[in-house]
């Protein structure tokens, strides 16, 4: 059976393919960025991979615990006999070579992840995001100090947004829910402080 | 019960390593989708212009907590063999604080700041710099705060056991919490919208 559709479909000229792909070519230098996804689409979609890593894994999700077993496979290289005294270190060294773990592996991925969603939506291009009202260094050096506090944050808490509130809050965990809460209260606290930075 | 695959031995290290990276490109690809790998769109959060933050965070935790409950209670999933991080109340509430001065200061948070660099924002990248910095500079003092790092040790503990009510109670009352929550984030945008078209005009 032939339905309205499929008669438009075949009545449709065929696509100039040379002239489309040249004038698409041009298009991605100067075209907008495409429009971020639904909000609640995209929740689902990352509520649908912690689900996954639950039920493959039997574990959440996670970010900053990459990072420091990079600094602890690091410290270790370069200062072994500094690393075996401190209980950080040994915590990602005891258990053999820390960047075979897997948030590393994770982490790595989520390069990839991003880079292919950016590379789809035109949205990969070298930027430092900042509001008018502030400059280049100041919003940089603004960029690493809120690392420094993060790292602390997150060593504190054991894990970040990721591993604390979002895997900590579907599994419906007491430390999780206070760590995510405090999260939002430094958030709110300090935000009209460095209002400049964005607005 | 067959689920979480990796405990019940369906395979070995190694290929968790691979699987790690899988569900890593899942997680970023994501991140990018909602528009996370954008300090400006992220720290909008706090200055109540764009809720996206609360939004899909509260959209994946009911999504993740409700998928992980209905396959435990069709006995696929064991739940108790999902990994709980143990709760050590007063550092994670300080460490909650710190995360999120750093949040705002810095404009992402860790998983994000990945995210931002990968699609280019030398931001991002700087961030990124700045945890590893910050994860030498706590791993160097780790000695003199190990004592409360320790501190308020509760083991793992969930909201339904705090709270002494069935696990889907807790559960439902996180959903119903997240779609009031909606409502009151689409409110909060347009309110915020009204007020800068004011301030324009």
């Amino acid at each position: 059976m032939t339905t309205a559709t499929d008669v438009a479909r075949i009545e449709a000229p065929p696509a100039p393919l040379a002239v489309s792909r040249t004038r698409e070519r041009s298009q991605a230098e100067t075209r907008p960025a495409a429009a971020f996804a639904n909000p609640y689409l995209a929740g689902i979609g990352l509520g649908l991979v912690l689900l996954a890593a639950f039920v493959v894994m039997g574990r959440g999700l996670g970010a900053s615990g990459a990072f420091s077993a990079f600094v602890a496979w690091t410290v270790d290289g370069v200062a072994p006999a500094h690393a075996e005294g401190n209980g950080f270190y040994q915590s990602y060294l005891a258990y053999g070579n820390p960047l075979k773990g897997w948030l590393v592996f994770e982490v790595l991925g989520m390069v990839v992840g991003g880079l292919v969603s950016g590379l789809l939506a035109g949205r990969v291009r070298p930027v430092i995001e900042k509001g008018p009202r502030i400059g280049t260094a100041g919003r940089l050096g603004l960029a690493f100090l809120g690392g420094l506090f993060m790292a602390a944050g997150a060593k504190l808490a054991r894990g970040c947004t990721s591993g604390q509130a979002l895997t900590g809050g579907a599994l419906l965990n007491a430390g999780s829910w206070a760590f995510m809460l405090a999260v939002f209260a430094g958030a709110y606290g300090v935000a009209w402080f460095v209002r400049r930075q964005w607005r | 019960m067959s689920a979480p695959l990796f405990k019940f031995g369906l395979f070995g290290d190694e290929v968790s390593l691979l699987v790690a990276f899988a569900i890593g490109i899942g997680f970023g690809f994501a991140l990018e989708r909602a528009g996370f790998g954008s300090a400006k769109k992220l720290t909008g959060q706090f200055y109540l212009t764009d809720m996206t933050v609360f939004k899909v965070m509260f959209t994946a935790i009911v999504t993740a907590g409700l998928g992980a409950f209905y396959l435990g209670w069709l006995g696929v999933l064991d739940l108790s063999l999902v990994y709980m991080t143990p709760t050590y109340l007063a550092p994670q509430i300080v460490g909650g604080l710190l995360l999120g001065i750093g949040f705002v200061v810095g404009g992402y948070c860790p998983g994000t700041s990945v995210v931002a660099m990968a699609t280019g924002r030398i931001d991002g990248l700087v961030v990124v710099l700045g945890l590893f910095a910050g994860m030498f500079v706590f791993g160097e003092i780790f000695p003199a705060i190990e004592g409360f790092y320790h501190s308020t040790a509760f083991g793992a503990q969930s909201l339904p056991g705090v709270l002494h009510l069935p696990y889907g109670v807790v559960l439902f009352a996180v959903v119903l919490m997240a779609i009031g929550g909606f409502a009151g984030a689409e409110w909060v945008e347009r309110w915020s919208a009204r007020r800068t078209a004011e301030e324009a005009s």
